[in-house]
């Protein structure tokens, strides 16, 4: 891993979920790369890594969506996806769902660049987080795309326990899922609400001010338990926070 | 041969292809303990799982055993021929009794009524704390099963690192007994609550003598 | 437990699930049982590296069994004959069934003990040996508790984890009055222990499953920390070993570090109490030891389940429970809201394939792909992968699918979902026109989104979508 980065630009892949409810969360995302001296590429033809889909049995339908994806990328530059979990299924299920087929090559190509934000942030910049902030407390909760299938789970620990002004207190059964797995949570909806709920309950006694997280499904969802239960920490993507910090806002 | 057999291998063959899979290595865990760091983590690991462990000379065996028997306020001993008759002489009141008959003829004797059980080991297994036990006539299967105590005598120089190590050592591939066994601990269950108990339905005492053979 | 195991799996399994989170006994009974028994695991492996070359040894051991199974069964099979045990097929388990009712038939048998075997569940052996007059005693602590309980086994390892201390005082109290009342757990194993010595002393035969079945030397493994599988194998004079014909290894050597991981990975223990190690019957100048030893190997499904080059990798499977432990559906949710004998990830993966989608499908719908299940698994088992597999199985399946019943969940309404969201997300047009309809109309967006909505409030379109705002800041294109 090389924290001299040459990487002059660098492709952003928004997602789905980001695009449509949490924008904010990406424009943050390409604010921190281009204040780190990054051109940021948006392809505007975007639109979804196909994840949903695939996790549900749909795969032709899952094929069809990443293959538009595909067309995105056509320089080498890094793919950068602030979401742990679209980045393992770009990283890691692209190449098993073009197995065999005419875009099989390219599959993998991509997959070979694709970064989740964090692990960009550290691996490749060796970012440095400022904190111009006022002191708070913060509970990370860390999806398990980012613990287990990319393994990228230390990078958000290492960025917010870079800032100064920031104490990071741990929920219990923290590296336990929030239950939301994508349409597990329609599917299943009673369990995914029990595993939710308890969730929130966890994050919420340690009476943590803000939960930070590197995926916006989790943060939906135990941020609507939060809504719903009328209490609980404000919710926010890592990008927007680090953001913040170094705005000293 | 049974039509079901030829059935479940045609299928199985039918979607077995030619090429070799390369064979998994053989297992070698890399330790390099002297004998006496061997000889502690046999005790540790032992004594970690309700073991009882007593290091002694050879000719401290008799000795040994009385008293420990007396301790225990064992009546009924089901001896191991194995040993020599004098450990036995000194027990006085106790009772010792030898496994010379078929198990159908004293089965309720010895599910009900002996205390204790002497055996010798094949050899003892550090890395887990485990004895090995080869049950042959003068040793029967049940003799270190069913009596409520269970005492092993193991040679210190019979102490092995790893399982794999008494297999390929000793050779098991080649001569596999009626039975062979390995035992770390007394009998024990947690299917209440995750509750550790002792005693469910083998031995509730393992009791380890070490011997260390002087040279 | 309403109905039998491995019926009415997919109809019966809402229900199921819905009377398991309705019941915080049984949540807490779950999470205090796997909370320590995660801990333990963890304590067994400090050295990520030692894990790591273990896990890729085991699954290599196992990988290679997979492919010579054939060979290996028939080398067990020849070793097995020479050593004086005698060796029985089963394609299902009917067959398995009445090869140990025939052999038990007309030898005067009346009392059977059983050493735990989740391949006897699986065939429904008490069953059908109860229904020919015979009494069957479960002898495993957890075993026989539910089988006093008329329950079956909620975990593959530990089959009473569902039950508290107290509530198996209290059916103790209700099946044997004479013992007074005690919920001291010693006390109560102590009980356990004087009734089922009586057992073992007078059974007439003993039943039990195989942890591994060794080709080379013809030796079948019993993994076991109570002494009830020793005695079981050995107290009476004829046993009979039932075990699914993945169980093979090949070399005496594959047995050491499978039984490392195997004891580390299920309980935590670097080695169980007892590793029992059977080769032949009683030979004639021993003294016990059962006279007559029987195997019989039980197909049941396997065979099919290794025709696909994937979904073979769940035959690796060495039943340590480590995915079951380690699940955050299963915690919350038990082993009896499965209503198949295997329950869990490994369950959801392996019951759909041997019961048939059409029968038990949709277990694999109740998992988060949190991953935890195959980081745990000892022999790398890809489980996420395996239940996504078995999704698609149920939905999507290629032509040249062997997975039996296949496709039977596809519904019209979801499969035109899907069509419908890849063309929307396929056309960058009907994209931007969707998003820029939702982020305008954000005010409309519904706030019921069903089951959603009722564990949370339901998310709101943002004003503008990042492909808006990104333009607006001049954002490269390229």
């Amino acid at each position: 891993m090389s924290n001299q980065t040459t990487d002059t630009h660098v492709y952003l892949f928004g997602t789905c979920l980001i695009d449509l409810l949490y924008p904010d969360a990406g424009m943050a995302s390409i604010e921190l790369l281009q204040n780190a001296g990054i051109q940021v590429i948006f392809p505007p033809a975007q639109s979804c890594c196909g994840q949903p889909a695939f996790n549900s049995g749909f795969r032709s339908e899952a094929r069809e969506v990443a293959r538009k994806q595909l067309d995105c990328f056509p320089k080498s530059y890094p793919v950068v996806v602030p979401s742990a979990s679209c980045a393992g299924m770009m990283k890691h299920h692209w190449p098993e769902l073009f197995e065999g087929n005419r875009d099989e090559e390219r599959a993998y190509e991509i997959a070979s660049r694709v970064y989740e934000l964090t692990e960009y942030l550290v691996d490749r910049l060796d970012y440095q987080p400022v904190d111009k902030g006022e002191s708070t407390t913060v509970a990370i909760h860390s999806s398990c795309s980012a613990l287990r299938e990319m393994g990228v789970a230390d990078r958000i620990e290492k960025l917010v326990g870079g800032l100064q002004q920031v104490t990071c207190v741990e929920q219990a059964y923290k590296s336990e899922c929030c239950g939301f797995g994508g349409t597990f949570a329609v599917k299943q909806p009673e369990i995914s609400g029990a595993m939710v709920t308890e969730k929130a309950a966890s994050i919420r006694d340690t009476g943590a001010e803000r939960l930070i997280s590197q995926d916006c499904g989790c943060l939906m969802n135990i941020g609507g338990a939060f809504e719903k239960q009328g209490e609980g920490p404000e919710c926010q993507h890592i990008a927007e926070f680090l953001l913040e910090r170094s705005n000293g806002s | 041969m049974s039509e079901s057999r030829n059935r479940i291998l045609e299928a199985l063959k039918a979607h077995s292809s030619e090429a070799d899979l390369p064979s998994p290595p053989v297992y070698k865990p890399q330790l390099t303990w002297s004998k006496d760091e061997k000889l502690d983590c046999f005790q540790t690991m032992l004594e970690s799982v309700h073991g009882e462990v007593h290091r002694i000379q050879e000719d401290q065996l008799g000795e040994k055993l009385a008293q420990l028997l007396k301790q225990k306020e064992v009546k009924r001993l089901l001896c191991s021929p194995k040993f020599p008759q004098a450990i036995y002489d000194g027990l006085n009141a106790i009772e010792c009794l030898r496994y010379d008959r078929h198990i159908s003829e004293w089965k309720e004797e010895l599910f009900n009524s002996v205390d204790a059980s002497i055996t010798t080991t094949l050899c003892g297994v550090a890395q887990t704390g485990t004895l090995v036990l080869w049950p042959d006539r003068e040793e029967p299967r049940l003799a270190s099963l069913v009596p409520p105590i269970h005492i092993a005598v193991v040679e210190a120089d019979t102490i092995v690192e790893t399982f794999a190590e008494a297999i390929s050592e000793g050779n098991w591939a080649s001569q596999m007994p009626t039975n062979a066994l390995l035992i770390s601990g007394p009998s024990k269950t947690a299917d209440i609550e995750q509750i550790l108990a002792y005693g469910i339905h083998g031995p509730k005492q393992l009791i380890v003598l070490i011997v260390n053979n002087q040279e | 437990m309403d109905h039998k195991l491995g019926e009415e799996v997919n109809s019966r399994f809402g229900k199921r699930i819905g009377e398991a989170l309705a019941d915080p006994q049984i949540r807490r009974n779950f999470r205090n049982a796997l909370d320590g028994v995660m801990a333990k695991r963890a304590e067994q492996f400090p050295d990520p590296d030692e894990l790591w070359q273990l896990r890729n040894l085991d699954k290599a051991i196992r990988a290679n069994s997979l492919h010579k199974l054939p060979q290996l069964l028939e080398q067990l099979e020849q070793q097995l004959t020479d050593n004086g045990i005698q060796v029985h097929w089963a394609v299902d388990g009917e067959e398995a069934n009445k090869i140990v009712s025939d052999i038990l038939d007309g030898r005067g048998v009346k009392k059977i003990i059983k050493g735990k075997s989740m391949v006897t569940e699986e065939t429904g052996l008490n069953h059908h040996l109860e229904q020919l007059g015979y009494e069957v005693i479960e002898s495993d602590l957890g075993e026989y508790i539910i089988q006093l309980a008329e329950e079956p086994p909620s975990h593959i390892v530990a089959p009473a984890i569902h039950k508290s201390r107290l509530e198996i005082a209290d059916l103790f109290a209700e099946k044997f009055p004479d013992i007074p009342y005690t919920d001291d757990v010693d006390e109560m194993t102590h009980s356990a222990r004087l009734i089922l010595r009586k057992e073992f002393a007078s059974a007439d035969a003993g039943i039990s499953g195989v942890n591994f079945a060794v080709a080379e030397t013809g030796t079948l493994c019993l993994v076991e920390n109570e002494g009830n599988g020793r005695l079981s194998t050995t107290a009476p004079p004829i046993h009979i070993a039932v075990t699914g014909i993945e169980k093979v290894v090949e070399k005496l050597s594959d047995v050491p570090p499978l039984l490392s991981i195997l004891t580390r990975s299920a309980t935590g223990q670097p080695i169980t109490t007892y590793f029992n190690m059977i080769s032949s019957p009683r030979k004639e100048h021993e003294l016990d030891g059962p006279e007559e030893v029987h195997l019989v190997l039980l197909d049941n499904g396997r065979s099919a389940i290794r025709e696909d080059d994937e979904l073979d990798a769940t035959l690796r499977c060495i039943r340590c429970g480590a995915c079951i432990n380690h699940c955050p559906v299963y915690v919350r949710v038990g082993g009896h809201a499965y209503g198949t004998v295997y329950p869990g990830p490994i369950g959801s993966v392996l019951e759909p394939q041997r019961l048939g989608i059409h029968e038990a499908g949709k277990l694999a719908t109740a998992c988060s792909l949190c991953g935890r299940c195959g980081e745990v698994c000892p022999v790398k088992i890809p489980l996420p992968q395996l239940i996504n597999r078995i999704r698609a199985e149920s939905n999507e399946a290629a032509s040249d699918s062997t997975v039996r019943g296949h496709n039977s969940l596809r519904n019209q309404k979801e499969v035109l979902t899907w069509k419908l969201w890849s063309a929307l997300y396929c056309s960058p047009l009907l994209y931007g026109l969707f998003t820029r309809t939702a982020t305008v109309l954000r005010v409309l967006a519904p706030s019921k989104l069903g089951a959603w909505t009722r564990y949370r409030k339901a998310p709101k379109p943002a004003a503008r979508s990042l492909h808006a705002m990104a333009a607006r800041k001049g954002v490269d294109h390229e």
